[in-house]
């Protein structure tokens, strides 16, 4: 029964499939972190991912190049980014409602585009796992770490980079100090809307990124709603792991895990109800935000349009 | 011997700006002439104050100066020069330095991030904060500015993040410094060192703008004055033999009274009493200490301290906003520690509220309705449910009459008024009710001299009820402010707040700003006397 679950090959299963799972998460929460530090909240990840997804499984198929999906990915996911950016900063829209309504209006796009340019779920040939020489040797660990796919290990790549961004470069330093206090970012000579509107925009693309990763290097087929709620919960990882990418990572792998959990308690047939297993993650996001909101501080400007005062 | 024709060098090792020169500045905004034809000059070694009312036209010509607003007319000059100053990065390239009022920092970053923000980094994209972290201490060493590069701006002290804020301007090579009401929330103490690092600056060099509406530190530290009133210049003279009053008339326009008339009153029977009050703050700390004070009639006691030292939690918990821990408050002998903001108006509590704009009104709602907010839901102004708006017309009439208030109409949305009559509709709503204990926090700031003059008077009129034969007792006043000029004017005793505590309570006669100031640095009156030798 529950002990089946802890034998070593399902433990291993449950590790491999985790560390999979976390790509579509860490590449949009780690855009989402960039956008929250410099004070914007974009909702409509889930928007932009569905989008991207659907981008990148579409020309992949046509064209047969897995790199031309990327990048179509990355270029749709731009674009939402950049009428994101548009709306909430040159137009100072309310973010959570204009968020809202680019996460509806991915769903509606995505869907529409599916059924009349493809018409019923088809697969694509996705990236391959990628044995990294020497290290996929190690015992047990070369198996889960080091023979993924490139998007994985993209991914995993991205954290440090994102977290050196941030905290040694003069690019982060605009962004953490515009996102909380725009008025002395402005006072010297800080272009606080150019600094938000490539934060948002690297957000749409990554977001874009995190969709095609499940498109064709996860699941490798689109379907309406691919996602599923997946974009939500890489908004509320940026909460979780309090604005920092590593932060990020952690409660990425925090979900994955539990998702992978609630996958192979299905595979094994195990006696709880699946309802109650696919429910898991998204009880685990609620949980971890309450926890998560009394432990640090969000951006002081986080939501708040920037105006120069008259 | 000195070469003339060489550039005269700063401390910092920047050059100098022999003499910036604003020419016929004009710059009008939708329906209101901010600045008209506005000239104003400053040189190197010199300080001149720019003095004026609220909406003068003061901050409209430094943001020009400062590349924040383009100005519809007139010509910046600099050495001579004719120069174009389209955003701050221009102003600051040509050694402008700006400090406002409220610090530009960012807290969550360390001194040295901040001082580099902005600014191209030695190392490309990545930051070079130990070069940056270097040249700060070395600016704090030629100028007396002292400050840990590595702490985070939220770690210090507001006189630290002063200096944080000037090294900031030197860092970029200011010569020339704009200070937007420097002093507004130092300690007097802090502000007699302020003064020494800026007369130390003016003599090496430095040009300084000095804002202000505090008259005698602009006479302590100015070479010389530049008065605005109404968008243009009305006097621009050496400081010379001008005294405190000349200012301020010239400010206002007419003659102003800086020192309101105080008669002198026997106290009565304490009206307000706190007896060893605890509570805490939104962050969950305990912002009251044990704090115990008692206000009798026709007695204002004034609260001196630095904002953030529990004041704004004791007017709370005063006035059942927020509960107390611990301790007790009184009112004419009955406990109101428990009660509620509902039920203690009829006990004739009025409250002036430190945030006029977001605790003492509501901006969307029209002059009238917020003149009889407080008993709005009462007769005459309602029954049964129903408003009866002529009753309300009347008494906002008479309000509008008694309290002098400028508005358009009654029906005019309150946000459309001046700082100034607002606080004199709120004024008006909270002491036509005559109560027994106003708590009047932060009254006047913020406000311009004429109007702050009104609400002196109207407290003090409140204070003196007791002449009036028609009544029987004066009102006992809790006056918080942070001005210490306006404590030492209207106060008949003085306690000091620091940390949640009571320093001490002196009575007026006996109170200096000096000891007030040690005592609102948290420094306790038997350590003061050793502290300070006697001079």
């Amino acid at each position: 029964m529950i002990s089946e679950l802890f034998t070593a090959q399902v433990l291993l299963g449950i590790l491999t499939s985790g560390i999979r799972l976390a790509t579509p998460y860490l590449y949009a929460g780690i855009g989402e972190t960039f956008g929250q530090r410099s004070g914007v909240l974009n909702l409509g990840v889930e928007g932009q991912m569905l989008v991207g997804a659907f981008a990148a499984f579409y020309v992949a198929r046509k064209t047969g190049n897995l790199w031309l999906g990327v990048l179509a990915a990355l270029l749709v996911g731009a674009l939402m980014g950049l009428a994101m950016a548009f709306i909430s900063i040159t137009l100072r829209a309310k973010q959570g409602i204009s968020g809202i309504g680019f996460f509806l209006f991915g769903l509606g796009l995505s869907d529409l585009l599916f059924q009349t340019l493809l018409g019923s779920v088809q697969t694509v040939s996705g990236f391959r796992p990628l044995a990294i020489p020497l290290l996929s040797k190690i015992p047990v660990l070369g198996e889960v770490f080091f023979n993924q796919n490139l998007l994985v290990y993209g991914a995993y790549l991205l954290v440090p980079i994102a977290a050196f961004v941030m905290d040694k470069t003069t690019f982060g330093l605009k962004v953490r100090a515009v996102g909380e206090n725009p008025e002395a970012a402005d006072s010297l000579g800080v272009n606080v809307s150019l600094v938000r509107y490539i934060t948002v925009t690297l957000g749409g693309m990554l977001s874009g990124l995190a969709g095609a990763s499940l498109s064709i290097a996860l699941l490798n087929v689109f379907q309406q709603n691919l996602t599923s709620g997946l974009g939500f919960i890489a908004v509320a990882l940026v909460y979780f792991g309090g604005w920092r990418p590593w932060g990020v990572l952690a409660g990425a792998l925090l979900f994955s895990m539990v998702n992978a959990l609630q996958l192979w308690v299905q595979v094994l047939g195990l006696p709880i109800p699946s309802e109650f297993a696919v429910m898991m993650p998204y009880v685990l996001t609620i949980v971890a935000l309450v926890v998560a909101v009394q432990r640090v501080r969000p951006p002081t400007a986080l939501t708040k349009p920037f105006i120069r005062e008259g | 011997m000195m070469n003339s024709d060489a550039p005269a060098v700063l401390p910092s090792g920047k050059p100098r700006i022999e003499r910036l020169e604003m020419l016929g500045i004009t710059k009008c905004f939708p329906g209101v002439r901010a600045n008209e034809c506005v000239s104003f000059d400053v040189g190197a070694g010199e300080v001149h104050a720019l003095l004026g009312e609220n909406g003068a036209g003061k901050s409209t010509l430094m943001k020009v100066l400062y590349g924040l607003y383009r100005p519809d007319e007139g010509e910046i000059r600099i050495n001579g020069r004719p120069v174009q100053i389209n955003s701050p990065v221009d102003a600051i390239r040509l050694g402008i330095g700006m400090i406002h009022q409220h610090f530009m920092l960012v807290p969550s970053l360390t001194v040295a991030e901040n001082v580099a923000l902005g600014l191209p980094s030695s190392r490309g994209p990545l930051t070079d904060l130990d070069r940056v972290s270097e040249r700060v201490v070395e600016l704090g060493k030629i100028y007396g500015l002292h400050v840990d590069p590595q702490a985070r701006v939220w770690q210090l002290s507001v006189g630290q993040q002063q200096r944080v804020e000037i090294i900031k301007a030197l860092y970029r090579g200011a010569a020339l410094l704009i200070l937007d009401e420097p002093t507004a929330v130092l300690t007097p103490q802090e502000v007699d060192e302020f003064f020494v690092i800026l007369k130390q600056m003016v003599r090496d060099g430095h040009a300084v703008i000095f804002i202000s509406h505090k008259l005698h530190e602009v006479l302590a530290i100015s070479d010389r004055v530049t008065v605005l009133r109404d968008g243009m210049v009305v006097g621009s003279q050496p400081r010379g033999e001008m005294t405190k009053a000349d200012l301020a008339r010239m400010m206002v326009g007419r003659e102003v009274s800086l020192q309101p008339e105080k008669p002198v009153l026997t106290p009565g029977r304490a009206r307000l009493e706190v007896h060893d009050l605890w509570a805490l703050n939104d962050m969950g700390v305990a912002a009251l200490q044990g704090v115990s004070l008692s206000v009798h009639s026709g007695e204002i006691l004034g609260l001196a301290g630095v904002s953030g030292n529990g004041q704004r939690e004791l007017a709370q918990v005063i006035n059942g906003l927020r509960p107390a821990t611990k301790g007790q408050v009184l009112l004419d002998g009955k406990d109101i520690t428990t009660t509620s903001t509902a039920e203690l108006i009829p006990l004739g509590s009025a409250y002036i509220p430190e945030e006029r704009m977001r605790d003492g009104m509501i901006k969307d709602f029209t002059v009238a309705e917020n003149l009889i907010l407080r008993d709005h839901h009462r007769p005459p102004y309602a029954r049964a449910g129903f408003f009866d708006f002529k009753a309300i017309a009347e008494v906002a009439a008479e309000r509008i009459r008694a309290f002098r208030i400028k508005t358009p109409s009654q029906e005019t949305l309150a946000k459309n008024l001046s700082g100034g009559n607002i606080q004199k509709i709120i004024l008006a709503r909270e002491l036509s009710r005559d109560p027994r204990v106003i708590i009047a926090a932060q009254p006047t700031r913020g406000l311009d001299i004429g109007a702050m003059e009104y609400v002196h008077q109207r407290l003090l009129e409140e204070r003196a009820r007791a002449l009036q034969a028609e009544r029987k007792e004066g009102a006992a006043i809790l006056l918080i402010s942070e001005d210490l000029d306006e404590v030492l004017a209207l106060s008949d005793r003085i306690a000091v707040m620091y940390e949640g505590r009571i320093m001490g309570i002196l009575n007026r006669a006996e109170a200096t700003p000096e000891c007030l100031g040690l005592l609102m640095a948290g420094v306790a009156p038997g350590v003061a006397e050793e502290a300070v030798p006697a001079t």
